[in-house]
């Protein structure tokens, strides 16, 4: 498949202007004659159903959860990026861009990144008018912070909740146009296909999670805004429904999936205490800040910690390891999230780890809460403080907490050109749910700002040079066949998750998969490993279908039917993910393979044949996908080894 | 740690419920509670029962989407906290627990421990937002915002939209809920030209869905996960006083 970008000609910051100006609108009084449907709710979904709305679009919504303010962006925590400079530190636009690409490890593509960067300034402003919380300082101003990988203050924040006060301005902005008319919602309600008519996306099907019931929704054009696949290792960050279904399914109707493998490992979460662990739970990486990550400089005083023969307080400043401000000084404990979370990996690979599993380092605040005063620590990070002894019962005032890296963010996702198009016309991706601007690892307090750039800034324009090309007549309605098919398929599925009556229960075969993937495709990857991981993965899909268990009936509410098919989607993509893995023969960013590394263990990239995206293509079940191959220009900045020294 | 549930199981919203006992053996004391509801599921569907629907999302208590009746507390024993932030911990070997939903005419219950709260979302659509369309907003720093509002708004934000406050309640009133949002908007400059309409149509809305009347008892305020203050309650009451008042006021 000829893969076009549509990147714009054209000088890097004049390009979004000018192809702003290229595309065609859809005249005021045409905007009520077309129908857009957005799946999911969360800042990319929620932004867009309310700014199409706003502009005279008619939109249906859908989310799985009861409301759409329970999207997954609600749990964001530290903050939000944007190139304001209020701090007067030498921000600018370009330089938000450079961190970017830098931080992705040049795996992004130029033209989208400095989009996503100047418009980061509008974001801010459209949410404080909503009446978003920031913080503030004395003044009245708004306030900054730093985070991991840029040397500049420049994340907005509104105390550890900033997604959620994000996300409820967009929800109120959603309300106020499901009251005027403009958007209906479907909450409750899972999309479980796309219907391609002719090439073009047509609709969804979807069923009802209260009544069992499936439908078909007829639209012009259809936004896939469903957040990302994190889950798919079982435990991460993300909540509980977060899933790929959406994506996949759209994936199977012919939409390419750009970089799967590339994972982003946060370094800051809670670590595993037992088997019946659900998830795991982030620290914002805010803490790092004023937080210091250390370990025992023996293993032997490791040891004595695990067994709770001494106490991390025994330990004097000469007995421990602050690693990264070691390795790394000039960006310390702030260095970007992959080097963070692979440098605790091996620091707990040398026997150095702590907690009774040996699984976790330490983030230490003794020395802010001496500097700064208990009171200022206690303002910036309270309830972080106050969320981590509810879950382990330890005072992080008193004792340093234990950390450990967890999945926390996909880069990879649906490919999408520069208007935000899925390889489908008139599908669209945006969130987390599309691959576009977080190359191989995504800065901090950058999802968030992507998520609204995308809803808020970019869609608004480019869906109409779509909508103004196709006209209002195309469009399909419910009863045709290629709904009426879709509908019976997925009725089909349904039926077939009932009828296997097995032994094991979804959630142990999702735990599985888990495994194998966190083993395999982690932090870490080997060639070898991962030919494991694909036997075993295929192994696990076998016994999917023969072996798993689902209860109660098709016609009524189903939480293990619903996760039945969530874990059918996951097993697939773990065997692309471990495929896409396999095929980039370097290292760059989140994806670390153990065969490709500098000398002092840093990733190391294979510019000369890898400075490309990776797009697959399915090609019928049981079927090696086919690798699209999107090369990367860069005329605005020089490929180097990234340093954080 | 043994452990004994009863948990209210209801097919549908049209069928009666009633409480049925579970016997646990190996509940470790750093489970959360919604994990130990996990291991009964386990156990129940490898029995062929059906396991037991419970809403759940986050499991770090800021989605509101959690919602059980513990004991006879909303979310449970602990204060400030979601059920998903509850651990086993704050329960003790042989310990009999009640679970049951949140009871509101105004949450009818769909199956078991889940019951429908889109009641809020219409509360919120009557008029929880500040009218400004994408991309007619002015610098951000132009509205300038002293600390102290931009913290009181933020206290009155945090709510999470969960329903506690209307489980606590004996009249399942939704004040704490509808003025934690009259008041966020109240307190900052932005929401300042809506205001009395806002306060005017959220309380109509609230109460057509049949919520009860508010007797300021505070239940409300003491079992809120996130501690929302009574005085948002005391704001509102202002609010739509001064709304009703008015002679401005065009809703009628
Ligand atoms: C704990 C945590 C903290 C974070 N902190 C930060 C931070 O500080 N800064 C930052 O920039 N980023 C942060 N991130 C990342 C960021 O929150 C997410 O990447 C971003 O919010 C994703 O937004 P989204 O709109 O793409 O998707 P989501 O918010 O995940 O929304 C997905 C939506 O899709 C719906 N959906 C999914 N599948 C279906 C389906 N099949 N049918 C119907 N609906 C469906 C869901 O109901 C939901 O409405 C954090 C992530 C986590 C996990
Ligand atoms: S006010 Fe408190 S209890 Fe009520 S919905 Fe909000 S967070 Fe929940
Ligand atoms: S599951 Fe999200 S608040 Fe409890």
């Amino acid at each position: 498949m000829k893969l076009e970008s549509k990147i714009p000609e054209g000088p890097l910051a004049e390009k979004w202007a000018r192809h702003k100006f290229a595309l065609k609108l859809v005249n005021p009084a045409n905007k009520r004659k077309y129908d857009i449907i957005v799946v999911g709710t969360g800042l990319a979904g929620a932004s867009a159903a309310a700014s199409l709305a706003e502009l005279g679009y008619n939109v249906k919504a859908f989310c799985y959860q009861d409301s759409p303010r329970r999207a997954h962006s609600i749990a964001a925590q530290g903050g939000i990026n944007a190139a304001k400079n209020y701090q007067n530190d030498g921000d600018s636009v370009f330089r938000l861009f450079y961190d970017t690409i830098k931080g992705g490890d040049y795996r992004a593509r130029e033209g989208n990144v400095y989009r996503l960067a100047e418009v980061s300034v509008n974001i801010i402003d459209q949410c404080v008018a909503q009446g978003v919380p920031f913080a503030r300082e004395y003044g009245g101003t708004l306030a900054n912070r730093s985070f991991g990988g840029a040397q500049v203050s420049r994340t907005f924040y509104a105390r550890g909740q900033t997604g959620q006060q994000l996300l409820l301005g967009a929800y109120s902005a959603l309300s106020r146009q499901v009251a005027n008319g403009k958007v209906k919602l479907y909450t409750r309600t899972e999309m479980l296909d796309l219907v391609v008519e002719d090439g073009k996306a047509r609709g969804i099907v979807v069923r009802n999670l209260i009544t069992g019931k499936i439908e078909s929704h007829s639209g012009h054009a259809v936004l896939l805004c469903t957040g990302g696949y994190g889950n798919v290792f079982y435990l991460s960050t993300n909540a509980m429904g977060c899933n790929v279904t959406a994506a996949w399914r759209a994936h199977k109707k012919g939409a390419l999936f750009g970089n799967p493998c590339f994972t982003q490992i946060h370094p800051t979460c809670i670590p595993v205490s037992g088997h019946y662990q659900s998830k795991l739970t982030l620290m914002s990486e805010s803490l790092r800040n004023d937080g210091r990550v250390w370990v025992p400089k023996t293993k032997e005083d490791a040891e004595k910690i695990r067994k709770g023969q001494i106490k991390p307080s025994d330990l004097g400043e000469e007995a421990r390891d602050y690693f990264l401000e070691r390795r790394y000084p000039s960006f310390g404990n702030l260095v970007p999230r992959d080097v963070a979370s692979r440098n605790a990996k091996n620091m707990c690979d040398e026997g150095r780890g702590v907690a009774k599993t040996g699984l976790a380092v330490y983030l230490d605040f003794a020395d802010a809460i001496k500097r700064d005063g208990l009171k200022t620590i206690e303002a910036k990070y309270g309830n972080l403080f106050e969320m981590y002894e509810k879950i382990t019962g330890e005072n992080p005032y008193e004792t340093p907490m234990m950390i450990y890296p967890a999945v926390h963010y996909t880069m990879g996702g649906l490919w999408v050109d520069y208007n935000l198009m899925t390889s489908i016309p008139g599908l669209y991706a945006l969130g987390e749910a599309n691959f576009s601007d977080h190359g191989a690892n995504r800065l901090g307090a950058s999802a968030l700002m992507q998520g609204l750039a995308d809803g808020y800034f970019v869609i608004p324009y480019t869906v109409g040079d779509y909508l103004a090309t196709i006209g209002p007549a195309d469009k399909l309605p419910v009863d045709a066949p290629a709904f009426k098919e879709a509908e019976q398929k997925i009725q089909a599925q349904v039926n077939k998750f009932l009828s296997i009556q097995g032994e094991r229960p979804v959630d142990d075969l999702h735990k599985e998969l888990g495994h194998i993937m966190w083993e395999y495709c982690g932090m870490s990857r080997s060639a070898d490993g991962l030919k494991i991981a694909k036997q075993k993965i295929q192994a696990l899909k076998k016994e999917f279908w023969t072996n798993s268990k689902v209860l109660g009936d098709a016609g009524e509410m189903n939480q293990g039917l619903e996760q039945a098919g969530r874990v059918a989607d996951f097993i697939e993509l773990g065997e692309l993910m471990v495929d896409d893995a396999l095929n980039r023969n370097e290292s760059c960013g989140g994806h670390f393979r153990e065969e490709y590394q500098t000398p002092d263990g840093e990733a190391l990239r294979d510019d000369a044949n890898y400075t490309y995206v990776a797009a697959w293509e399915y090609q019928g079940e049981d079927k090696p996908e086919l690798l699209n191959k999107e090369p990367l220009e860069f005329e605005n900045v020089k490929l180097t080894q990234r340093s954080y020294k | 740690m043994k452990i004994t549930l009863k948990v209210w199981r209801q097919k549908n919203s049209n069928t009666p419920g009633k409480l049925v006992e579970y016997q646990l053996d190996n509940v470790s004391e750093d489970m959360s509670f919604l994990e130990m509801f996990d291991v009964l599921n386990d156990s129940l569907t490898r029995k062929g029962e059906e396991p037991v629907a419970f809403d759940h999302d986050c499991r770090e208590g800021i989605c509101g989407t959690c919602s059980m009746y513990i004991n006879g507390r909303a979310h449970g024993p602990q204060t400030g906290a979601t059920t998903c932030q509850l651990h086993m911990r704050s329960f003790n070997d042989g310990d009999t627990i009640v679970v049951e939903p949140w009871r509101a005419r105004a949450f009818p219950i769909i199956k078991d421990l889940i019951v429908d709260r889109l009641a809020f979302d219409r509360i919120i659509q009557a008029g929880g937002y500040v009218s400004v369309n994408t991309g007619s907003a002015v610098d951000a720093n132009e509205i300038l915002i002293p600390r102290t509002i931009a913290d009181e708004a933020m206290d009155a934000a945090a709510c999470i939209g969960c329903g506690a406050c209307v489980a606590a309640c004996k009249n399942a009133s939704a004040m704490l809920f509808v003025s934690a949002k009259v008041s966020q908007l109240a307190i900052l400059p932005q929401g300042k030209s809506e205001h009395k309409e806002r306060a005017e149509r959220m309380v109509a809305q609230m109460d057509s869905e049949g919520f009860g009347a508010c007797s300021f008892t505070g239940a409300c305020s003491v079992e809120c996960p996130k501690s929302i203050s009574l005085d948002h309650i005391a704001r509102l009451n202002r609010e739509y006083l001064g709304a009703k008042l008015s002679s401005d006021n065009i809703q009628g």
